[in-house]
């Protein structure tokens, strides 16, 4: 060999050869990967979407059973259905960060811990779309650790809940992370966004408290994991209330009063 | 280890050179993803897929590798090979992807990958080396088989997600023992294969570092 081992030449080439070589493997896999990935992500959101209908059947493939629902775009800042986005390929977590289709939340009205939130955003309708069975309402918000992001399922008087999911977050395992428990999910079934008598009037109702949840507006705490249920309480009162989807739900609420 | 045999690199991690039991590495991937079978056996065959091509890849290059950056060229491989295995592991088994979530990250910091690269495959030929971590993987995969057997057996009353005692949640008349399901359950179990294995082999026995002087006054201990 005409280098040493050890000589700082070989040193260089090695570790450069070497940083080259990974590279190319690891970006190779990464990039010849990826549309399968997204596939997987994307089947995976729209099974959480099922789920938290009550629509999902395990073995079914995915894009058949996604047709029982039907996504709408809603602008938030009129509650108005909206045909400016395409509901099929709109991302609302990538417009929030996009000044030209979002709006900055400041100090109290952000409560969720967003900053940016989106002026467009995708609803998923159970039944017949003029006068829905379910809504789904992607929700997010800050937990103790990152970003949570799941859905909200209410019932068509847009104000009764019929469940909900987190299908990304970063809790404590154990912990916060009993967000995605479904024992703990199953006691939202059936709880009320507004107390009896309110409907609309102020801020949503619902809130998680610590000690054994009574009424129909308060959920059980996660037990060991105080600003995780803060953050799951801030998130639904947040996506609920005036600056979520308040004003469009305001228009299934009325219609169900009247009725 | 003088004269490697290719049966003999293969075999001996199994039992008389178990990396889990004798070397006692890799034990808190062990306690952290053996709580169900299934999980165990996607964890055993990426550290498999990994140890093996760390080996054979760093084998290939040992004699090019200067001494002075060795272990960050292990190092290197082994994260990449892991972030591989980490893609492949989203594209095609995404729900075990998410239930691993950071433990498939983690494999690189596990001492098994890394003291077979420097232990073996650094002073042997590229098949040897290979197959040295396949053994190493798999002997890391049975001890990852039988915690999780256990510990899902008695912890949910099923193998395999297939319910073999009836747990009472469903109507049945088992009732799960919630220890098993948390990582302390883990430590027990492998306690007790280290147990067992060293009973049947004696030699395995560590000879005692630490004499402990015995009291030289009875009251001391009061």
């Amino acid at each position: 060999m005409a280098m040493s081992n050890n000589s700082i030449q070989k040193i260089l080439i090695v570790a450069f050869a070497l940083c080259i070589v990974c590279s190319v493997i690891v970006s190779a896999a990464a990039v010849a990967l990826r549309p399968q990935q997204q596939f997987n992500q994307e089947a995976d959101r729209k099974t959480n979407i099922l789920q938290v209908a009550d629509l999902y059947q395990p073995g079914e493939p995915i894009n058949e059973q996604f047709e029982k629902v039907t996504p709408r775009a809603v602008d938030l800042r009129s509650g108005e259905y909206t045909d400016e986005v395409n509901p099929a390929n709109y991302d609302g977590f990538s417009a929030a960060r996009d000044p030209a289709q979002s709006r900055t939340l400041s100090g109290e009205r952000d409560i969720a811990g967003l900053s940016r939130q989106e002026n467009y955003s995708v609803v998923y309708l159970v039944g017949d779309p003029q006068n829905p069975e379910k809504i789904i309402l992607p929700i997010r918000g800050q937990g103790l650790w990152g970003l949570m992001r799941g859905y909200l399922a209410l019932s068509g008087d847009g104000n009764t809940i019929e469940g909900i999911t987190f299908y990304s977050h970063s809790e404590t395992p154990g912990l916060g992370g009993e967000v995605d428990n479904p024992r703990w999910k199953s006691q939202w079934d059936g709880k009320q966004v507004y107390a009896d008598g309110e409907l609309g009037e102020g801020k949503p109702d619902i809130t998680l408290v610590k000690g054994g949840a009574s009424g129909e507006t308060e959920v059980d705490a996660l037990s060991g994991a105080t600003l995780t249920s803060k953050g799951v309480t801030n998130l639904v009162q947040f996506w609920l209330g005036e600056d979520g989807f308040g004003k469009y739900l305001a228009k299934f609420r009325d219609s169900s009063e009247g009725a | 280890m003088s004269a490697a045999t290719p049966k003999g690199v293969l075999l001996t991690p199994l039992f008389k050179n178990n990396p889990i039991a004798l070397q006692i590495l890799g034990i808190c991937s062990a306690l952290a993803v053996t709580s169900s079978m299934s999980v165990s056996l996607v964890m055993a065959l990426a550290v498999i897929a990994v140890t093996a091509f760390s080996n054979l890849f760093v084998s290939l290059i040992r004699n090019h590798i200067p001494s002075a950056i060795r272990i960050i060229v292990q190092m290197t491989i082994i994260a990449s090979l892991v972030i591989v295995v980490d893609q492949v592991l989203k594209a095609y088994a995404y729900e075990m992807s998410k239930q691993l979530s950071v433990f498939v990250g983690l494999i690189i910091t596990n001492c098994i990958v890394m003291g077979r690269a420097e232990g073996f495959a650094m002073q042997n030929g590229p098949a040897l080396s290979f197959l040295d971590g396949i053994g190493n993987g798999l002997g890391y995969g049975l001890i990852l088989m039988v915690v999780s057997f256990f510990r899902e057996l008695l912890g949910s009353g099923s193998v395999f997600g297939f319910s073999v005692l009836a747990p009472v949640q469903d109507g049945g008349w088992y009732v799960p023992n919630g220890l098993m399901l948390l990582p302390p359950s883990a430590f027990f179990v492998i306690g007790l294969i280290i147990w067992v294995l060293r009973s049947v082999n004696p030699e395995q026995v560590e000879e005692n570092q630490f004499q402990m002087k015995e009291n030289s006054q009875p009251k001391e201990a009061v």
